[in-house]
C-alpha cells in the first residue's frame, strides 16, 4: 500500500507506530482512522515520551478531589466547594500568529474549568520572549498580550497574575502558558465521560470549520522558517461565543441536564469522542452529516480533527435534551444531536450512511506507545558548572540595582497588565504586581491565592535544582500572601524529547519537581507538557512553569509585599547562604549565563513557609517578600516602591557586598513587624528554627544599606522607580 | 426602591453591579434580560460594564437594537433613571439616549488602571450626595472610551451642565497626563438634557469597598438612595 505508507509518514507517526495500530486494530486502518490516530498518538494528546517520567509526581493527598487525567485538577476549598485548576502551553500557534495563538490558548484553557463544571475566576500567564532588540520579537510580544486581553477581558474572567521573562533562546519560540482557576460546589463535578447506553451526544457552539486542522501534530514537531506555511494549523477564537458557552454550559450543569461534558479542545471532535468513550469504557455512534459545517466540501477526516474553537460535546439523556435546547436557546445557541453511548468500545462513524471509521476508543484515546526515550547529561552542564565569581566592586552597588530594576526580566510590568482587565468580577482583593494574588471567594467568605512561577535560567544549569526551585518559589509566594498551598499544575516547556540532552534536561527538572512537591505537600493535580520547542535544532532553556493555589480563612488575612509604613522592623528569615550562579546579577551585569544556582534544602524551604505564613495568620507581619532573581537589594527595592516608602538597613559584614546585595538562594523571605511586635516575632523564628536577622527600618524616601560603617548603597526611591517603571513602554514605544 | 440590572449576550459587569447592590448597599435588586419586553416595577435602570455581541460592528451597536431597549427608552422618556457603565455607556450612546460617540483609546490599546475623576454636577439624582469638584478614585477598562463630540454640540453639552465627570489630576485639573483615553476635554460621564440618564466609562461598582481599594464610586449608588427614601417620604407626607 504505497499510497498508505506515504500518510501515516506524513500524519507524523513512526513505521513502529503504524504497526502498533494495526496490531491493535487487528487489521489496517482506512485514512479516517489513520487521520484520527496521528491527532490523537501527537505527542500534544498522548504524552508518549513525557508519560513515564510523569509517573514521578505526587498526585494525591486528602485535598484532592480530582488529579490528573481529567480536563482540569479539582482540590477541595471548604464550606463543600471546590477550586478547580489547570496551565497550558499554546507556544507553537503564538510563534506564527501571536494574537489569535495566545487568544485561543486563553479560550481553551478557560473552556477546561467549566467543562467540569466550574464557574471561571480567574487568567494567569507565563510568558517568554527573545530580548525585545528586534522588531518580530516586539511584534510577538504585543501581539500576545493583545491576545490574552482580547479573549480574557471579553470574556469577563479576571487576568490577576503572571510572568514574563525574556531571553535569546525565546526569540524564534516564545512561550505562551495560561492558566484558569475556577470555582463550583463540590457536588456539581462533572466529568468527560461517555456513560450510560443510549444518552445523546450533542455538540454545541461554533460551526465546524477547516480552521486548525492537524494543530495537535503542528505542535508536536520543531518549528521551521517554513512553518508559516502551517499558518492554517492555528486556530481562531471567537471570545463572544466563549462568554455565551460558558453561560449556557454551567446553567445546564446547576440544573443538571448533563451527564458528560468534554470541550473540544487539540485533535476536536476525535479527541472528544474517543476520550468520553474510552473514561467510561463506552461505545459511540455518530453521524458526521449533522455537524454544522462553517464550509460546504469538508472531507470526513477534516470534520474528525478540526480544531474549530468554542465548541462542547455534551452526553445527555433524551428525555432533558428538550430542557437542554431551551437553556441554549436562550443564550442563542444551536445543539446537534450527533449520535448516542452504543454498547461495545468502539467509535463508529458514519458519514452520509457510509462507515468511515470505526475505532477501539481506548486504542485510539489511550494506546499510544509511552517511550522510555535516551538520556544523556549534556556537555555543557559540567562545564558551565565549574565557575568562579566576579567580585563586583562597592561603587558599582548602586548602578547595578539600577540595572537590574531596569532590566526586561525585574522591571515593572505594568505595561503588560494594564491591558488585562485584573478587577471584573469585583473579587480581586490582591492584583498583579504582588507575590500571589488573592481572590475573595464570596460563596463562602474565603479566599484563593494563585500564582505562577519558573526560572529557566535555574534549569539550564541545573535541571534538578531548577524543578526543585520553581516549586519552592511558587510555594513560597502564596505563603507570603499567607496562603496554605492547596495544588500545582504544572507546564512543561522542552526542547525535543527524542534528543537523549533535552530528554535528561526533562527527566531530571521531573525528578526535582516532584522531590519538591513531596516534601512541600503540594500535590500535581493536572498540567501539560509542551516538547519540540525548538527552532532550527536550537532549544529553548528548559522551562517548567509551576501555577500554584493556596487558600486563605479570610481575605483580610492576605500579606503584600509593600512596605505601608515606616518605622516598622524588617526581618530576614531564612539561610544566608547564596550564590551569584546563573543569578540575575550575572546575566545583567557580566551577560553570563554560568555557575549553578544554590542547593535546597527542602526541610528548610518547609520550616520556612510555615514560619511566613505563622506571623501572617498572627497579624505580626506587616508585609512578606520572598527572595528570587536579584536577591536581597532588589526584593528590598520592590517592598519599597511598592508602598512608596524606604528604608535603612545594617548589615552584617560579608566581606562580599555584592553576594550579599545580589546573590540568591531559596527559602529566604523578608518581613516587616511593628517594634511591639518585633521580639514575639524572633521568638517565633527561633522555636521553628529558621534563622531571623533583624536588617533595619522602613521609613523615608530612600534605599540606604550600610555595612561594617560604610554606604554600599544609597538610592533615591525616585530614582529606582523611573528605572523600574519606564523601561518596558520606552522599549515598545 | 428596587434596582434592575440588564443583562445583554457579553456582558460581564453585570454580577458586579448587582453585588455591589446587593450585599453593599443591602437593596433590592434583580437581573433583566435583554429580551424583555417590561421594564416595570424598577426605580433605577443600570445598563453593565462587558463585551455585549462581543463589540461587534461597534461596542453597544448591537445591544442598542435588543428587544428590552424599546422600555429602557420609554422608562427614560418618563423620566426613570436609567445608569450606564463603560459597554452600558457605549450602549446609551448608540441608542441616541445620551449625546457624542465613544471611540477606540487614543493608543489602540485596552486600558485597565485606576482613574481619578471629578465631579462636574453634583445636581443630578446620581450625583446629589458628592459635592461639586469632589475627586472620586475609580478604575476604568475599556478599549473604546475614547469620547468624542463635534465642537458645536460640545458648547450645548458644558452649557446645559451635561458634563459630569471629568479625568482630572490630584490638583483637580483636567490635564491630558490625567487622561486614560484621548478623550475630548477630558470627558468621562456625561448626562441627558433632563439629568435622568447618566453614562460613564469609569467603573463606580468597582470602587464600592474598601477591600477593593476604593469606596468613592458608593456616592453614586448612595445618591440614587437618597433621591428615592425622600421622594419616597415626601409621597408618603
Amino acid at each position: 500500500m504505497p499510497d498508505q505508507e506515504k500518510l501515516w509518514r506524513k500524519l507524523g507517526l513512526t513505521d513502529e507506530e503504524y504497526v502498533m495500530i494495526t496490531g491493535q486494530l487487528d487489521r489496517e486502518p482506512n485514512p479516517v482512522e489513520l487521520a484520527m490516530y496521528s491527532v490523537m498518538w501527537s505527542e500534544h494528546c498522548s504524552y508518549k515520551h513525557s508519560r513515564n517520567s510523569l509517573k514521578m509526581f505526587p498526585s494525591t493527598g486528602p485535598q484532592v478531589v480530582q488529579g490528573p487525567g481529567e480536563n482540569a485538577g479539582v482540590v477541595d476549598i471548604g464550606d463543600g466547594y471546590a477550586a478547580v485548576f489547570k496551565i497550558e502551553s499554546h507556544n507553537h500557534p503564538s510563534a506564527i500568529e501571536p494574537y489569535q495563538g495566545a487568544a485561543t490558548g486563553v479560550g481553551g484553557i478557560l473552556r477546561d474549568i467549566y467543562t467540569m463544571g466550574a464557574r471561571p475566576v480567574a487568567f494567569l500567564n507565563s510568558l517568554r520572549f527573545g530580548d525585545l532588540k528586534s522588531a518580530r520579537c516586539r511584534f510577538l510580544f504585543d501581539g500576545v498580550v493583545s491576545g490574552i486581553g482580547g479573549y480574557g477581558n471579553c470574556v469577563g474572567v479576571p487576568t490577576v497574575a503572571g510572568e514574563i521573562y525574556f531571553d535569546p533562546c525565546y526569540e524564534h519560540n516564545p512561550l505562551v502558558n495560561a492558566m484558569c482557576v475556577g470555582i463550583m460546589p463540590k457536588e456539581r463535578l462533572v466529568l468527560g465521560q461517555a456513560c450510560g447506553e443510549g444518552n445523546l451526544v450533542v455538540l454545541a457552539g461554533a460551526k465546524t470549520g477547516r480552521d486548525g486542522i492537524g494543530g495537535v501534530t503542528f505542535a508536536s514537531e520543531e518549528l521551521s522558517g517554513a512553518s508559516d506555511v502551517d499558518r492554517p494549523a492555528v486556530q481562531v477564537g471567537d471570545p463572544f461565543l466563549g462568554k455565551l458557552l460558558i453561560e449556557a454550559t454551567l446553567e445546564a450543569v446547576e440544573k443538571g441536564l448533563v451527564t458528560g461534558v468534554q470541550d473540544l479542545g487539540g485533535a476536536g471532535l476525535t479527541c472528544a469522542l474517543t476520550e468520553t468513550a474510552s473514561r467510561a469504557g463506552s461505545g459511540l455512534e455518530i453521524e458526521l452529516e449533522r455537524i454544522p459545517l462553517r464550509e460546504p466540501g469538508m472531507s470526513a477526516a477534516e470534520i474528525l480533527i478540526s480544531e474549530s474553537q468554542e465548541r462542547m460535546l455534551f452526553i445527555v439523556e433524551p428525555d432533558k435534551f428538550t430542557a437542554l435546547e431551551q437553556v441554549f436557546k436562550r443564550w442563542e445557541l444551536d445543539l446537534a444531536v450527533l449520535g448516542q453511548v452504543a454498547t461495545g468500545e468502539d467509535v463508529t462513524v458514519r458519514h452520509h450512511g457510509e462507515v468511515v471509521a470505526a475505532v477501539p476508543a481506548e486504542s485510539v484515546a489511550g494506546g499510544a506507545p509511552a517511550y522510555m526515550p535516551q538520556s544523556r547529561e549534556p556537555a555543557y552542564f559540567k562545564e558551565l558548572a565549574g565557575f568562579t565569581s566576579p567580585v563586583l566592586p562597592l561603587a558599582e552597588c548602586a548602578p547595578a540595582l539600577l540595572k537590574l530594576l531596569g532590566s526586561l526580566d525585574l522591571c515593572s510590568k505594568k505595561w503588560v497588565w494594564q491591558r488585562y482587565d485584573h478587577m471584573v468580577r469585583t473579587c480581586t482583593v490582591q492584583g498583579p504586581g504582588d507575590d500571589s494574588a488573592v481572590l475573595r471567594i464570596r460563596e463562602t467568605g474565603r479566599a484563593l491565592a494563585v500564582t505562577v512561577d519558573g526560572n529557566s535560567r535555574y534549569t539550564y544549569l541545573d535541571p534538578y535544582r531548577g524543578g526543585m526551585l520553581a516549586v519552592c518559589e511558587a510555594m513560597r509566594n502564596l505563603s507570603c500572601s499567607g496562603a496554605v498551598p492547596l495544588g500545582i499544575t504544572d507546564c512543561l516547556n522542552f526542547g525535543n524529547p527524542e534528543k537523549p540532552e533535552m530528554f535528561w534536561q526533562f527527566e531530571q527538572a521531573v525528578a526535582g519537581m516532584a522531590e519538591a512537591c513531596r516534601v512541600l505537600d503540594a500535590p500535581v493535580v493536572g498540567g501539560n507538557v509542551s516538547f519540540y520547542n525548538e527552532v532550527e535544532g536550537e532549544a529553548i532553556y528548559p522551562t517548567p512553569v509551576v501555577g500554584a493555589v493556596g487558600l486563605l480563612d479570610h481575605p483580610e488575612q492576605r500579606c503584600g509585599i509593600a512596605f505601608n509604613e515606616p518605622g516598622e522592623t524588617i526581618l530576614l528569615l531564612g539561610p544566608p547562604e547564596t550564590s551569584l550562579g546563573g543569578s540575575q546579577l550575572l546575566k545583567e551585569y557580566y551577560q553570563m549565563v554560568k555557575g549553578r544556582p544554590q542547593e535546597v534544602n527542602l526541610q528548610m524551604e518547609k520550616k520556612l513557609q510555615e514560619l511566613v505564613r505563622l506571623l501572617i495568620r498572627k497579624n505580626l507581619a506587616r508585609a512578606a517578600h520572598d527572595l528570587s532573581e536579584g536577591g536581597l537589594a532588589v526584593a528590598l527595592a520592590e517592598c519599597c516602591l511598592a508602598g512608596g516608602c524606604g528604608a535603612e538597613l545594617d548589615l552584617v559584614s560579608s566581606g562580599r557586598p555584592d553576594l550579599t546585595l545580589f546573590g540568591e538562594g531559596p527559602s529566604r523571605v523578608l518581613v516587616t513587624v511593628k517594634e511591639k511586635d518585633r521580639h514575639r516575632a524572633v521568638q517565633l523564628a527561633e522555636a521553628a528554627g529558621v534563622s531571623c536577622v533583624e536588617l533595619g527600618l522602613s521609613g523615608g524616601k530612600t534605599l540606604k544599606i550600610r555595612s561594617d560603617g560604610k554606604n554600599i548603597l544609597d538610592l533615591e526611591l525616585m530614582a529606582m522607580k523611573e528605572a523600574f517603571e519606564e523601561v518596558l513602554p520606552w522599549v515598545m514605544k | 426602591m428596587k434596582w434592575g440590572v440588564i443583562v445583554f449576550p457579553g456582558s460581564n459587569c453585570d454580577l458586579d453591579s448587582y453585588y455591589l447592590i446587593k450585599d453593599v448597599l443591602k437593596e433590592n435588586v434583580a437581573y433583566i434580560r435583554h429580551d424583555a419586553s417590561k421594564v416595570e416595577g424598577f426605580d433605577v435602570l443600570i445598563l453593565p460594564g462587558g463585551f455585549t455581541y462581543g463589540d461587534y460592528l461597534r461596542p453597544g451597536a448591537i445591544a442598542a437594537r435588543t428587544p428590552v431597549m424599546e422600555p429602557v427608552r420609554r422608562f427614560a422618556d418618563a423620566g426613570g433613571l436609567v445608569l450606564g457603565i463603560c459597554n452600558g455607556f457605549q450602549v446609551l450612546t448608540e441608542t441616541g439616549l445620551l449625546p457624542g460617540a465613544l471611540y477606540r483609546n487614543r493608543h489602540l490599546q485596552f486600558r485597565c488602571v485606576e482613574t481619578l475623576v471629578q465631579v462636574e454636577n453634583s445636581r443630578l439624582p446620581f450625583t446629589a450626595e458628592a459635592a461639586e469638584k469632589d475627586l472620586l478614585r475609580m478604575p476604568v477598562a475599556h478599549g473604546d472610551g475614547n469620547y468624542y463630540l463635534p465642537a458645536d454640540q460640545l458648547r450645548e453639552l458644558e452649557e446645559n451642565n451635561q458634563v459630569v465627570f471629568r479625568y482630572v489630576d490630584s490638583q483637580g485639573v483636567p490635564d491630558p497626563a490625567a487622561n486614560p483615553n484621548g478623550s475630548v476635554e477630558n470627558i468621562c460621564g456625561v448626562c441627558n438634557r433632563e439629568g435622568n440618564v447618566l453614562g460613564l466609562m469609569p467603573h463606580p461598582e468597582r470602587a464600592g469597598e474598601e477591600a477593593l481599594g476604593s469606596e468613592d464610586g458608593l456616592v453614586i449608588f448612595r445618591s440614587l438612595l437618597k433621591y428615592f427614601t425622600s421622594q419616597e417620604v415626601r409621597g408618603g407626607a
